[in-house]
């Protein structure tokens, strides 16, 4: 049974170190030029493709024993997703893990930026789907990256103003395409459109991994990251009618939370560290208590 | 050959893996905030006259799949061995095949448009210059600007020629394609990605 | 008050105990030992082995276990292993008409030298359940043991070099000298792809789909006229070629399962009329797989032969970005995972259009109320 004792030793963060350097060198390139699409060979990881293997990966290869380390799904560091991932770091890079958004020098997310400002020491990593903001419109890889090669974002502007003619605004509310450093058109992973303000000019560095389709992209610190609008119909944000439940924020991103069969709601910030540090601070919406 | 062969088996990372992280790190970040100097804290020793910053850096980055090119004296020194048997990298003489390209002090800055450029679909296989100067600092000052700065920056590296501006515009013409700079002296490193513009 | 759920850690914990008792299932009988999984279910372990690309009977054996039997888990079990290694060497070309043969039939010839051998197949078998097997305890006295016949030493020639010699089929298919085999577990996709990157990522593709894509194309979208010239499956050595002693060493061996499909082709601007070919290797026994990739194969070298793009077998950019089980169960089965941040953004949406639409209605209403009242009078 010689093959079964060799299978439990995995190197420092998983990722042997060939693989690491070849996800190294895809992140320098994807910084050096903002926005565009690096391909890699992104590896099998120990858990799904689609459950952030290309965000894992990414962290791996820039994660080291200094790092404190924040995984959130949603928005909420205890979503079983980022348990799971998070579990898994602590396990192959015995790192240091944290919920507090400020702490972190790493942050690994799926769907959502913290609302807590980024700093210029941190790293934001995104676990992105479908890298490509042109696949929908153009299922070919071939067809889309020579868009991307001729600045073709045409058919883009095409769609979203479609959206316009037939439903008086743009329909697209999460994953809503960018412009980075005024070239290249990005997908911003599946955000709400509450978040795409948060990367334009952030001093964190942004690194994207897209595992199965073996993409890694970035967005240097203080990178000009624009939604696509038309100056007739300006790009706007999603804006809540009623404040957060727990702590009475009236400036972050809301889940919906079904109380009871008939038709009860409330509202919760879906950032729960953001949540949690205002609670503390001593602000209370009407459905919270003091901390 | 005992002379060379000694050179060639010493001078790697103390830790493989860990140094080799914490140099990438420093590197990304330098990378990512272009004309900031970044000193790495462990350091290969490569043979002269290769710097311990570009040792480092080439133990950091370089293995099977990326061929590099050396200057002549550098393949002709006893850098080529140790970079053959540290990385495994295929040393090219070719400029258009190099994934990387080692430049050590004191000699003509190279011609960066001889190198690969990358193509306008995958503008990413581009070579990447790591070339030795006097220093990083206390030359003349140049402002910098261009994603990773905050508005602007300075740089004053020693060693950069006096054509070096219309080089570098040269090659920020060419975007998305062209070269990317890691300019190194001794134990240290400033990242200029091909998107950061002088400013004069 | 509302407390927010919180306790993912511990549901995590809790249902990987009941996995893991799923898993064992009942307690009095004995645990399935690995031998027992790669001896007797031997075609799942091949599956996958080939899927995994990895040929390891044991490891995939135990794949099979820890996933309960489910394929498309051990496949990804086996893959994420395979990916932690390192790639020492690459071999040199399996020289599969050296195999030693354990079955090879051949569709497109009555008798050929080597001869036709059936070898272990379902093929002629009744599909009756077998009560015998119902039953607990050994077989072993019940089921001769396989008797070995001597070799003749006649050549099993491949049938493509049969045809080969009379000029009648094509050649098969050669790169440049400068050509290094892709590697897809290296290198990430590109398209368009060449042929040797398509029969990666085609041998390591879902049998199910490549099964499907493959009887589409016996039914008309993107036919080939297909016969199969040969199917052989048996022991091939693995050989590496080692520089510093200066000749190749043997590895060892594999079962492997090879299908050559022979097509009919009428000739182009390019090409004389002559027969061309369709390819499938795959690990262990699976003539289905093997025999579909072929079929899929030839479908996807349409281009090459001038051939119109029709159908979606001939896509290469849907056949190949979508072969993969691994992948494709991780994407499908992601939209389990939380995803109330982007609903929630599309329920905001969807409730302002429906607004306005109501309200667009309500008007429209109030407009055609005014009008008949207007008749009215």
């Amino acid at each position: 049974m010689s093959a079964i004792e060799g299978i439990a030793r995995t190197n420092y963060a998983y990722l042997d170190e060939q693989t690491k350097r070849m996800i190294r060198r895809a992140i320098l390139k994807a910084i050096a030029i903002p926005g565009y699409q690096v391909p890699f060979a992104s590896r099998e990881m120990p858990m799904p493709y689609g459950w952030g293997t290309g965000g894992v990966q990414v962290t791996a290869a820039i994660i080291g024993p200094q790092d404190r380390l924040k995984v959130i799904d949603q928005g909420a560091d205890d979503t079983t997703n980022a348990v799971s991932i998070r579990a898994f770091f602590e396990k192959v890079a015995q790192v240091t893990v944290t919920t507090h958004t400020r702490e972190a020098t790493i942050i690994q997310t799926r769907h959502r930026i913290p609302e807590a400002p980024l700093g210029e020491g941190q790293v934001l990593v995104y676990q992105v789907p479908i890298p490509e903001p042109l696949r929908f419109l153009e299922p070919r890889e071939t067809e889309t990256r020579m868009m991307h090669a001729l600045e073709e974002y045409g058919l883009m502007h095409v769609k979203l103003y479609e959206d316009i003619a037939r439903n008086g605004h743009i329909a697209t509310t999460y994953a809503y395409p960018v412009q980075v450093a005024g070239r290249y058109v990005m997908d911003p992973s599946p955000i709400p459109k509450f978040d795409n303000p948060k990367m334009d000019r952030s001093p964190a560095l942004q690194l994207f991994g897209a595992g199965r389709e073996k993409r890694i992209y970035a967005v240097p610190p203080f990178t000009e990251v624009k939604s696509l609008d038309f100056e007739d119909h300006p790009f706007t944000i999603q804006h809540f009618d009623k404040p957060c439940a727990l702590c009475g924020s009236t400036h972050s991103y809301l889940d919906e939370v079904v109380l009871d069969d008939r038709g009860g709601r409330m509202f919760v910030c879906s950032d729960t560290d953001f949540c949690e540090e205002r609670r503390e601070a001593g602000h209370v919406g009407e459905l919270g208590v003091p901390a | 050959m005992p002379k060379t062969a000694k050179a060639t088996y010493y001078g790697a990372f103390a830790d493989a893996v860990l140094d080799a992280q914490a140099a990438f790190r420093g590197l990304m970040d330098a990378m990512a905030r272009p004309g900031r100097i970044h000193r790495f804290a462990e350091l290969a020793s490569p043979p002269a006259p290769l710097s311990p910053a570009q040792g480092t850096i080439a133990l950091t980055l370089f293995d099977q799949d990326t061929p590099v090119h050396l200057t002549p004296a550098l393949a002709a020194s006893a850098v080529a061995s140790w970079l053959s048997f540290q990385t495994g990298a295929p040393l090219t003489a070719d400029r258009l095949q190099g994934r990387f390209a080692l430049v050590e002090k004191g000699v003509a800055f190279p011609a960066l448009s001889g190198f690969a450029l990358g193509t306008q679909d995958y503008p990413d296989r581009s070579t990447t210059l790591i070339v030795e100067l006097e220093a990083l600092a206390g030359g003349p000052e140049r402002c910098i600007a261009g994603p990773g700065i905050d508005g602007e920056a300075t740089m004053a590296p020693i060693g950069l020629p006096e054509a070096f501006p219309a080089l570098w515009a040269e090659n920020g013409a060419q975007f998305p394609r062209g070269v990317d700079l890691i300019l190194t002296a001794g134990d240290a490193c400033l990242c200029l990605p091909r998107t950061t513009r002088l400013l004069g | 008050m509302y407390v927010a759920v919180k306790g993912g850690e511990t549901a995590i914990a809790e249902a990987h105990r009941l996995l893991a008792d799923r898993r064992r299932g009942p307690r009095d009988l004995p645990s399935l030992t690995l031998a027992q999984i790669a001896g007797q279910l031997a075609l799942a372990v091949d599956r996958v082995m080939a899927e995994a690309s990895l040929y390891d009977p044991t490891l995939a054996a135990l794949a099979v276990k820890q996933a309960r039997g489910d394929m498309i888990e051990a496949i990804f079990l086996l893959r994420a292993y395979r990916t932690t290694l390192p790639r020492l060497a690459i071999s040199q070309p399996l020289e599969t008409a050296a195999m030693q043969i354990e079955r090879r039939v051949s569709a497109t010839y009555k008798d050929l030298p080597g001869g036709q051998l059936l070898g272990p197949t379902f093929d002629y078998t009744h599909r009756l359940l077998d009560p015998a097997l119902a039953e607990a305890g050994d077989e072993a006295a019940d089921v001769a043991a396989a008797t070995r016949r001597p070799s003749s030493g006649e050549r099993v020639m491949r049938v493509s070099d049969i045809l080969d010699g009379e000029g009648l089929v094509e050649g098969d298919g050669h790169f440049g000298a400068d050509h290094v085999a892709g590697d897809i577990t290296r290198e990430p996709l590109e398209f368009p792809m060449p042929r040797d990157t398509r029969l990666q990522v085609l041998a390591r593709g879902d049998e199910g789909f490549l099964l499907s894509l493959a009887y589409s194309t016996q039914r008309g979208y993107a036919r080939t006229h297909p016969f199969v010239g040969e199917i052989r499956i048996g022991l091939v050595e693995v050989e590496i070629d080692l520089p510093e002693l200066g000749f190749a060493v043997s590895l060892g061996r594999l079962r492997i399962t090879e299908c050559q499909m022979v097509n009919q082709f009428k000739g182009s601007a390019k090409e004389p009329p002559q027969f061309t070919r369709g390819y499938g290797l795959v690990f262990g026994q699976s003539e289905r797989k093997a025999m579909a990739m072929s079929l899929v194969d030839r479908a996807l070298r349409a281009g090459e032969f001038g051939e119109d793009i029709v159908a979606p077998a001939q896509d290469q950019e849907f056949v190949l970005s979508h072969a993969d089980n691994v992948q494709a169960t991780g994407f499908v089965e992601h939209l389990k995972l939380p995803h109330y941040v982007d609903f929630q953004a599309e329920l905001d949406l969807v409730r302002r259009m429906r607004a306005d639409y109501e309200a667009k209605r309500a008007d429209e209403a109030s407009d055609e109320d005014a009008i008949t009242s207007e008749a009215a009078q």
